[in-house]
C-alpha cells in the first residue's frame, strides 16, 4: 500500500501542521522555537530527499486525494524534476532563514508568531510547486499572498511595514484573481483542471479561441508575483520586513512563484509569436529597468530589491525566448540568482543590525571593520556582477549568447544590446555595493560601532557563498541538476555541458564591454547621481496610492448613494432592483393556463382579510405615532396567526403566536428609550414616490401569489410528505424537514441565531460605554407614572401562569416530532413564561433566582445539536442523519424516541438562551438610566401585614 | 343543527371584531386602542375554537389555547409601557 509517492502530501501539510508549534515553543525560549520551526522543515527535506533519486531517473511521482471529484477540484500533487529543484530551494533556503532569523531578530519582536507566518508561507509554497491540480494550485497562489503579507508587515509598529504589506496584497492578490480567470479558462479548453493532462495538451490550448485571453490573464498573475514592469513597484516597497522575510521572499520564493508559474505553464502556454512579444519583452524592460533604478538607491535593501526585479525580468526573457537553451539558462540563472541573492540579503541585514544604517552614503570601509561579513558580501556581488569564476558569470553568459541570438520585430541587435546594458548597470550596482560599502576608508560617524556578527548569522550567507564559488568554478557539479529541472520545463530530453571557457564568442565579448562599462560607470557615479536625483521621475507608490484612493473615493460614493443610512432608501433600492428583475422574467418567460378554479369563500375570511387590510392601512396612517404602531402590528400579527390556522398551517400558527408576543416585548423596551414620535424627515414627493414604489411591489407579489395558486406546479413537499414517516420517523412533516431533511440548515440558523443574541449583547454592552450611554444616564424618565411598580394581581397571576406555560411547553416540545409544535415553539413559550415573571416581578428579584447565564444556554444548545450530528457518523451515516425507534416505558403507552428530538432539544434551548439573552440586554438600559430596582417580589405584599399582625397578637 | 349555531356564532364573533377594530381605528385614548386589541384575541380564541368544531379537529384548540397564554402578556405590556414607561424594571 505505501509507496513513495505517498509522501507527497505529507511533505505538502508538514510546514502548516508545523505551523501550530512555534507559537507555543516560544515560551521555552528564542533557541528552542527556532529549533522547533527546522524540525518539519527538515524532516520535509529528507522526505523530498529519499524521491530525489528517483526524480533524476525521471520518475515522475503522483499522489491524489479524491476532494471534490464533481468541480474537477482534488488535492493531488506531483513532483517532477521542476519541483524537486524549487521544493528543494523552498525548504534548503527556509532552513537557513530559520538559523538566519533566531540571531537577526531583536528580543521584543514576537518571534513565534514569525516561525508561524514563516512555516504557513513555507508550506503555500510548497504547496504551489507541489500542486498537479491547477484549482489546488490556485488556493497554494492565494495563500502566499495571504502568509507574505503578514511577513511583509510583521513589525506591526512601522507604517512603511503596513503600507508595503497592504501594496504587495493588493497588487499580487489582483493578479491572483486574474490569474483564476485564466485557470479557469484553461481547464475549460482542455476539460481537466489536471496539471499534467494541461500540460500534454498544448497544441490543443495554442490553437483554441481562447489562448489569448488565458494568456494574457496567467501571465498578469505571474508578472505581479514575480515583479515585472509595470508591477515591480510593491516589491521595493515590501522591503520595509524584516531582513530575514526580504531574503526568503525576495530572493528564493515567492517572487520566483511567477517566474515557477511560467516555467511550468512552459509547455503548454509557450512557442507562440505572442507569448514571445509579451514574456520577452516585458521582461527585457523589467531587467533593463529594474538595474538602472538600483544603481541609483542608496538605501541597501532598495538597491537589492530593484536588483532583484531585474534579474527575475532576466529570468522571464529567457523563459520568453520559448527555446529549449534559453529554458537550461533560465534554470541555472535560477539557481545562482538564489545563492548570491539571498547571501547578498542577509549580508545587507547583517550590515543594518551591527551598523545600525543601511543607507551606503553612510557607510564605506567595512572591510577593516568586518572582515567576514565583507568577504560573504564581495564574493556573493561578484557572482551578481557576473565576474568569471562565479556561478552568476556562468548563466549570464548563457543569456547573452541567447539574447544575441534573438530576432525581435525584424531586428537582430536590439536584444542582445539591451541586455548588454542590462548587464552593464548590474555589474556598476554590484560593483557600487562592494566599494561604497565595504571599501574606501573607514569612517568614524557610524551611527553604532560596526564589528562582526555572531557566527549564527553569517553561517547562513558563508554557507551559500561555498555554492557561489562552488559551481562558478567547477559547473558541471550543477549540470544534473539543472537538466533535470529543463527537461521537466521543456518535456524534451536534452543534452549540454557546462563549461567556463567557450572561446571568444559573441557573448564573451558582450560580458567584456558589460564589465568595463560598469566600472566606468561606477567611476561617473557621483556626477550621474547628481543628474538622476535632479531628473523628474513618476513615483510609483504616488501613483498607486492615488489610484487605490480613487477606487475607494468611486466606491464610497456608490455606497454612500445606495446606502446613505435611511432605511427607505435601503427599501426602496432593494424593492426595485427585485421588481425590475421580477419583471424581467415575466416579460421574458411565458405563463401557463391557469389550470385550477377559484375556491368558494368560507364565511368570517373576508371579515379577517378585511381586518388585515384595515390594520394595515391604519399602521401607515399611524407610523408616526410610534405606539400607535405597534398595537396595530399586534392586530395584524393576530389576524396573520389566525389566516395560518384558517389555511392548514398549524405550526406557523403558533410559532408566529409566540414571536409576536416575543416581538412586541422588544420593541417596547427598545420604545422606552427612543421617541415617541417619528418626526417628518421626507419631502411630499419623496413620499409619493416611495408610495408607488410600494404599490407596485404590493400588486407584483399580489400577482404572483394569484398566479402560484391558480396553477398546479411541481414542488419538492410530494417528497417530504412521503418521506416524512419512513425516513424522519416523525408525522408532523414540517418539524421532519426542520430537524431532519434540512437539519443541516437549521442547525446553522440556530448558530445564527445565537450569534445574533450574543451580538445584540455585545452591541449593548459597547453602546453603554459610549456617547449614548451618557446620554442615557443623563436622560429625564421621571414622567407621571403610576406608583404601582409591581401589582400584587400581577405577580400572583404569573405565578400560576407560570408552571402551567412550562407544561404547555414541554408538551409541545415532546410531541413537536408527530403532530404541531416543536422546539422552536417550546424556547419561545418557554422564554415568554419568563418574560412575564420580569415584567411582574422586576428585573433584579428575577435574575436573583436565575441559575443558569442565558449565554451557556446558547452554547449548550449548539453543543447538543452539533454533538447529535456527529453521533450519525458513529453509526457510519452522514452527519445529522436522524435515527428513530418505539419504545414502552409502563405506564404510559408506546412512545416514540428520535435522535431529531435531542436536536430539537438543542435548538430549544438555543432559542431560549438568544431570546432571554436579547430581552435582558435591552433591559439593562435602564439600570444605566439610573433606575433603581427593588429586591422584593412586590411593592406591597399584604401576607407580610398579616405575618406582623400574627406576631404582635402572639406577643 | 350545530351548523347553524356555529354559523350564528361566528357572525357574532365577527361583528365584535369589526366592532373592536371600529374603537382601534378611533381610539381615542391609548387604553381604549389597547382594551380593543386585547378584545380582539378574546375573539380570535373563540373563532379559532369555532373553527375546530366546524372542522371536527382538535388540532386547532391548542393554537387557541396557546393564543389564550400569550395574548394577554402583550396587553400587559402594552399597559406596563403606558403606566410605568419601562416594561422589565
Amino acid at each position: 500500500m505505501f509507496s513513495d509517492s505517498s509522501l507527497l502530501p505529507i511533505i505538502a501539510i508538514l510546514p502548516f501542521l508545523g505551523a501550530l508549534v512555534p507559537g507555543v515553543m516560544i515560551r521555552a525560549g528564542r533557541t528552542a522555537c527556532a529549533s522547533f520551526t527546522a524540525i518539519p522543515t527538515v524532516l520535509a527535506l529528507v522526505m523530498l530527499g529519499t524521491l530525489a533519486p528517483g526524480v533524476m531517473d525521471g520518475t515522475v511521482y503522483r499522489a491524489e486525494i479524491v476532494w471534490l471529484p464533481q468541480l474537477g477540484l482534488s488535492a493531488s500533487f506531483f513532483l517532477d524534476g521542476l519541483g524537486l529543484l524549487f521544493a528543494g530551494m523552498i525548504l534548503g533556503v527556509g532552513l537557513l532563514i530559520t538559523l538566519y532569523a533566531r540571531y537577526y531578530l531583536s528580543g521584543e519582536d514576537p518571534m513565534g508568531q514569525f516561525y508561524t507566518y514563516l512555516l504557513l508561507f513555507q508550506g503555500a509554497m510548497l504547496g504551489i510547486v507541489l500542486s498537479d491540480n491547477i484549482l489546488l494550485l490556485l488556493i497554494f497562489w492565494e495563500l502566499t499572498s495571504l502568509s507574505s503579507f503578514l511577513l511583509i508587515g510583521y513589525w506591526k509598529h512601522l507604517p512603511e511595514g503596513r503600507q508595503g504589506a497592504r501594496m504587495a496584497l493588493t497588487v499580487t492578490g489582483a493578479g491572483g484573481l486574474a490569474m483564476i480567470g485564466g485557470m479557469l479558462i484553461l481547464g475549460n479548453v482542455v476539460g481537466s483542471y489536471n496539471l499534467t493532462d494541461i500540460l500534454a495538451a498544448g497544441d490543443q490550448i495554442r490553437a483554441s479561441d481562447w489562448y489569448a485571453p488565458a494568456l494574457i490573464l496567467i501571465l498578469l498573475g505571474a508578472f505581479t508575483k514575480s515583479a515585472q514592469f509595470p508591477f515591480h513597484f510593491w516589491l521595493p516597497h515590501a522591503m520595509a520586513a524584516p531582513t530575514p522575510v526580504s531574503a526568503y521572499l525576495h530572493s528564493a520564493t515567492m517572487v520566483k512563484a511567477g517566474v515557477f508559474l511560467m516555467a511550468r505553464m512552459w509547455p503548454a502556454l509557450a512557442g507562440t509569436d505572442m507569448w514571445f512579444y509579451i514574456v520577452a519583452t516585458v521582461g527585457l524592460v523589467t531587467m533593463v529597468l529594474g538595474a538602472v533604478i538600483a544603481l541609483f538607491k542608496d538605501d541597501l535593501k532598495a538597491l537589492l530589491a530593484f536588483s532583484t526585479v531585474s534579474h527575475l525580468g532576466l529570468l522571464t526573457m529567457l523563459l520568453g525566448f520559448g527555446t529549449p537553451e534559453a529554458a537550461i539558462a533560465a534554470v541555472f540563472h535560477i539557481i545562482n540568482h538564489l545563492t548570491f541573492k539571498a547571501a547578498l540579503f542577509m549580508t545587507a541585514g547583517i550590515v543594518d543590525h551591527e551598523a545600525h544604517t543601511r543607507d551606503i552614503k553612510r557607510l564605506g570601509g567595512l572591510a577593516r571593520l568586518m572582515p567576514i561579513t565583507a568577504t560573504i558580501g564581495t564574493v556573493a556581488a561578484l557572482s551578481m556582477a557576473g565576474i568569471p569564476l562565479f556561478n552568476g558569470f556562468l548563466s549570464k553568459e548563457l543569456m547573452l549568447h541567447e539574447a544575441a541570438h534573438v530576432t525581435w520585430y525584424q531586428n537582430p541587435w536590439i536584444v542582445g544590446a539591451l541586455a548588454t546594458l542590462g548587464s552593464l548597470f548590474s555589474v556598476a550596482y554590484s560593483l557600487r555595493f562592494i566599494f561604497h560599502v565595504f571599501g574606501g576608508p573607514v569612517r568614524d560617524d557610524y551611527p553604532a560601532k560596526p564589528h562582526d556578527p555572531p557566527f549564527g548569522l553569517w553561517a547562513a550567507p558563508a554557507f551559500l557563498c561555498v555554492f557561489v564559488v562552488l559551481i562558478g568554478v567547477a559547473p558541471f557539479l550543477a549540470q544534473p541538476v539543472v537538466r533535470m529541472a529543463a527537461e521537466a520545463v521543456t518535456g524534451e530530453e536534452l543534452s549540454f555541458y557546462f563549461k567556463i571557457w567557450h572561446g571568444v564568442n559573441t557573448a564573451l565579448l558582450m560580458s567584456i564591454a558589460a564589465i568595463v562599462g560598469g566600472v566606468i560607470l561606477l567611476g561617473l557615479h557621483r556626477y550621474l547621481d547628481r543628474l538622476w536625483i535632479a531628473a523628474p521621475r513618476p513615483e510609483a507608490k504616488t501613483i498607486f496610492d492615488g489610484l487605490i484612493a480613487g477606487v475607494v473615493g468611486w466606491m464610497r460614493g456608490i455606497t454612500g448613494w445606495l446606502h446613505h443610512g435611511a432605511i427607505s432608501r435601503y427599501l426602496a433600492v432593494f424593492v426595485v432592483a427585485t421588481l425590475v428583475v421580477g419583471v424581467a422574467a415575466f416579460l421574458g418567460g411565458e405563463m401557463g393556463q391557469q389550470t385550477r378554479a377559484l375556491t368558494p369563500i368560507p364565511p368570517v375570511a373576508p371579515l379577517g382579510w378585511l381586518l388585515l387590510v384595515v390594520a394595515t392601512v391604519l399602521v401607515v396612517v399611524h407610523h408616526r405615532s410610534r405606539f400607535r404602531a405597534l398595537v396595530l402590528i399586534g392586530v395584524i400579527g393576530l389576524m396573520i396567526s389566525l389566516g395560518f390556522v384558517f389555511l392548514s398551517a398549524p405550526d406557523l400558527a403558533l410559532t408566529q403566536i409566540s414571536v409576536e408576543t416575543v416581538t412586541i416585548l422588544l420593541l417596547l423596551l427598545a420604545l422606552h428609550f427612543l421617541p415617541k414620535e417619528t418626526p417628518v424627515e421626507s419631502s411630499g414627493g419623496r413620499r409619493f414616490g416611495d408610495a408607488a414604489i410600494a404599490i407596485a411591489a404590493g400588486v407584483a407579489v399580489a400577482g404572483l401569489a394569484y398566479a402560484f395558486m391558480t396553477r398546479d406546479f411541481n414542488s419538492i413537499s410530494d417528497f417530504h410528505l412521503a418521506n416524512s414517516k419512513s425516513g424522519g420517523g416523525g408525522t408532523n412533516v414540517v418539524n421532519v424537514i426542520l430537524v431532519d431533511f434540512r437539519g443541516y440548515d437549521t442547525y446553522g440558523e440556530i448558530i445564527v441565531l445565537g450569534i445574533a443574541g450574543l451580538a445584540i449583547f455585545a452591541l449593548m454592552e459597547s453602546l453603554l460605554a459610549g456617547p449614548a450611554g451618557r446620554r442615557l444616564r443623563n436622560a429625564d424618565y421621571t414622567l407621571d407614572r403610576s406608583k404601582d411598580r409591581h401589582p400584587l394581581m400581577m405577580v400572583v397571576a404569573t405565578r400560576v401562569m407560570l408552571p402551567i406555560a412550562m407544561m404547555v411547553g414541554i408538551f409541545i416540545f415532546l410531541r413537536g416530532h408527530n403532530q404541531p409544535g416543536g422546539g422552536f415553539v417550546a424556547g419561545l413559550v418557554f422564554s415568554i413564561a419568563l418574560l412575564m415573571q420580569y415584567m411582574a416581578s422586576g428585573f433584579a428579584w428575577t435574575t436573583r433566582r436565575q441559575r443558569l447565564e442565558y449565554h451557556a444556554l446558547i452554547g449548550f444548545g449548539v453543543v447538543i445539536a452539533g454533538l447529535t450530528g456527529v453521533g450519525s457518523w458513529f453509526a457510519g451515516r452522514p452527519f445529522l442523519t436522524s435515527s428513530f425507534g418505539y419504545f414502552e416505558f409502563p405506564p404510559i403507552e408506546e412512545f416514540e424516541l428520535a435522535t431529531a428530538m435531542l436536536f430539537d432539544l438543542g435548538v430549544f434551548l438555543c432559542v431560549l438562551g438568544a431570546v432571554m439573552l436579547m430581552l435582558f440586554g435591552l433591559s439593562r438600559l435602564a439600570r444605566h438610566a439610573g433606575e433603581t430596582v427593588n429586591k422584593e417580589p412586590m411593592e406591597y405584599d399584604p401576607s407580610n401585614a398579616v405575618a406582623a399582625a400574627t406576631t404582635r397578637e402572639r406577643r | 343543527m350545530i351548523t347553524y349555531a356555529i354559523f350564528f356564532a361566528f357572525g357574532c364573533y365577527g361583528l365584535g371584531l369589526l366592532m373592536n377594530l371600529w374603537r382601534l381605528a378611533r381610539g381615542p385614548g391609548r387604553a381604549d386602542r389597547i382594551l380593543a386589541l386585547d378584545t380582539m384575541v378574546i375573539n380570535v380564541i373563540a373563532l379559532i375554537v369555532l373553527y375546530g368544531i366546524w372542522q371536527g379537529t382538535a388540532v386547532y384548540f391548542e393554537a387557541s389555547m396557546l393564543v389564550a397564554m400569550v395574548g394577554f402578556v402583550s396587553t400587559v405590556a402594552y399597559c406596563r409601557f403606558i403606566l410605568r414607561g419601562d416594561i422589565i424594571e
